[in-house]
């Protein structure tokens, strides 16, 4: 018995692997998820350095050259690669500016939705009943709504800016997560190393952050991931309808609505933005169908 | 001299159940009337059938769930719900499955320190670090387990950091809810060897509670078997082992098998489930399935009582 201990104490331990180790070998294995997050990574560094890449300033007019086609058409040429719109502005510009646009909404209502979801659910979780039910039902009202029609009365109040379409959004996004807390946490709250850490002393407070909610993060992750794109949909869509970012702000959504007179004559200055905001989507989606797969710990072999 | 860490007096536990908007709540008595003592460096087992109460009278002395009737004391102090906070340190728990029982987003050293971090505050990390990598030495762990993942272990090493854990605040009472049943039988002796070398040296109380009674033979001090919620014998282990009085605690030990197959006893087999909670039967709650059974048995409830050593039944064997 010694002698095996002693023998075992000896050999050198092999370093394990960190966890961002771990998490991208699970990752790489969903090739789509890989897929996406590069177009992901690109679209970062495109918002990123959008003043540096785009070739003119997005709300330049060139009056020489309104509704020019991309420069594969008859008629156009290599300094507007991507066509202009009914104004002269170059598509390719704006598009990339865009992004920034696309991007910036995105992280602003998912760090507030997540947030606030997150934290409503923990205290629905750990709450008395009734605080429980008070909560929860709130959150059922905000769902029991279609989420743009409800986005869309929000705008509606608060004016039509970028800022208050965000706010909306994620005000409409909220239940989603808190619904997602408070399930994992009513399933971790009964098991075993919760009540251990209670029995050790532990404060709600302790319990609830320390204890309880790293243990629940896998889920959220994923819906962040996943609400990143919806967020962008739906700013767009409320770009379109006039209650988002106001023209001439080169977002996608505001774009896709500014161009729709122009559908049948210059079919570039829809399709483009649409194209974009496809794009980002499916990458965003297809990176979290991978998260969720690397991040759920019971598809793990360890 | 070993003085008496916990005494439970009548100690009992209801629960309400069902009670929705349409229908009336009822009432499950979960533990009731139970009364014990625990010595330091003593052990005693909770043995009984699954649903008996045995985990709710283990959360009643962890002072996770107060106590619906009766009265707990830990160190000669009253275990009222005011006085929790202080009492914290004195009990700490074991829990049966080492998979579910150990925070997997932290590391070893961290699960063992937060004990010390919240009700040692003026420990600073350098000392909740030597006191952690002393404690993984005392229950056979080593130094470099420190920084893992509860994920990198076994079962059985994973029960070793459960009681290193449990054992951080140096507590005089030490409740073990099944520490072994999810084990292998080779690391049960494992774990149950350190278990005895733990308490010898650290002069610790066990409520060791079990249904497997040849663990318990190993392990125990005194024995008190439980019956839906109440003890129904109580003795020293080798008088409950030699001579069962309850027929209940005798068709529970005619039930664990014998090593030597020659002296094979007669098995006593219960017909009958045992009954709901919710609905015990007048009498002796063992009578529906007790083959001496008599009309009294259907009509009173026994009391704990009698010689050599308590138990509840009119008509105790021996």
């Amino acid at each position: 018995m010694a002698d095996a201990s002693s023998q075992i104490a000896s050999t050198v331990p092999t370093r394990r692997p960190g966890r961002l180790r771990e998490f991208w070998t699970y990752f790489k294995e969903n090739r789509g998820a890989v897929m996406g997050l590069y177009v992901f990574v690109a679209f970062v560094c495109l918002a990123l350095f959008a003043d540096l890449i785009a070739p003119y300033d997005p709300s330049t007019q060139f009056r020489t050259a309104i509704l020019q086609p991309p420069v594969w058409q008859d008629g156009g040429t290599w300094g507007f690669p991507l066509g202009t719109d009914a104004l002269g502005r170059d598509m390719l510009s704006r598009l990339i500016h865009g992004a920034r646009f696309s991007f910036f909404v995105g992280i602003v209502v998912v760090v507030v939705a997540a947030t606030g979801g997150i934290f409503l659910g923990l205290v629905a979780g750990f709450a008395p009943k009734w605080l429980d039910t008070l909560i929860m039902r709130l959150m059922d009202i905000v769902l029991a709504f279609p989420s743009l029609l409800l986005a869309l009365v929000l705008v509606a109040v608060l004016g039509p800016t970028l800022l208050n379409a965000m706010i909306a959004i994620a005000l409409v996004l909220q239940p989603h997560y808190v619904r997602l807390t408070r399930a994992s946490v009513l399933n971790e709250r009964t098991k075993d190393y919760v009540i251990a850490s209670r029995v050790a002393g532990a404060g709600p407070l302790r319990q609830m952050f320390l204890t309880v909610l790293p243990n629940c993060l896998a889920p959220i992750i994923v819906q962040a991931a996943l609400s990143f794109s919806t967020a962008i949909l739906d700013a767009a869509a409320l770009g379109f309808l006039g209650m988002g970012a106001q023209p001439p702000t080169p977002e996608w959504g505001t774009m896709l609505a500014d161009a729709r007179e122009f559908v049948l004559r210059a079919w570039w200055v829809v399709t483009f933005p649409g194209l974009a905001i496809l794009v980002t989507v499916l990458a965003i989606n297809l990176m979290g169908d991978g998260l969720r797969d690397a991040l759920d710990p019971k598809l793990k072999r360890s | 001299m070993s003085a008496t860490v916990v005494t439970a007096k009548d100690l009992g536990r209801d629960y309400e159940v069902g009670g929705g908007l349409f229908s009336e709540a009822g009432i499950v008595r979960a533990v009731a009337g139970t009364s014990f003592a625990i010595e330091a460096g003593k052990t005693l087992a909770v043995v009984g059938e699954s649903g008996c109460g045995k985990s709710t009278l283990a959360r009643l002395v962890t002072l996770i769930e107060e106590p619906t009737s009766g009265t707990l004391e830990i160190d000669g102090r009253s275990a009222t719900k005011a006085d929790w906070p202080s009492l914290r340190t004195d009990v700490q728990i074991v829990f049966q499955d080492p998979y579910g029982s150990l925070n997997l987003r932290k590391r070893v050293g961290a699960i063992l320190e937060e004990p010390l971090k919240i009700n040692r505050p003026k420990m600073n990390a350098k000392e909740r670090r030597a006191a952690a990598k002393e404690m993984m030495r005392l229950v056979g762990l080593r130094e470099e387990h420190y920084d893992r993942y509860p994920h990198m272990f076994s079962g059985g090493q994973r029960q070793r950091i459960a009681v290193a854990r449990a054992l951080m605040l140096e507590p005089k009472l030490l409740v073990l809810d099944e520490p072994v049943s999810a084990l292998d039988l080779s690391i049960q002796s494992q774990i149950l060897n350190l278990l005895n070398d733990l308490q010898e040296r650290l002069d610790l109380a066990y409520l060791f509670i079990s249904h497997d009674l040849s663990v318990v033979r190993h392990v125990a001090d005194d024995i008190m078997v439980m019956y839906l919620g109440r003890p129904v014998e109580v003795g020293p282990k080798d008088e409950v082992f030699a001579a069962p009085r309850h027929p209940y605690t005798k068709a529970l030990l005619s039930a664990t098998p014998s090593a030597e197959p020659s002296s094979r006893r007669e098995r006593i087999k219960l017909v009958g489930e045992l009954p709901s909670p919710m609905n015990v039967p007048p009498g002796c709650p063992f009578a529906p399935r007790c083959w001496k059974a008599q009309d009294k048995c259907r009509a009173e409830r026994p009391v704990l009582e009698g010689a050599p050593h308590p138990a509840a039944c009119f008509f105790p064997e021996a």
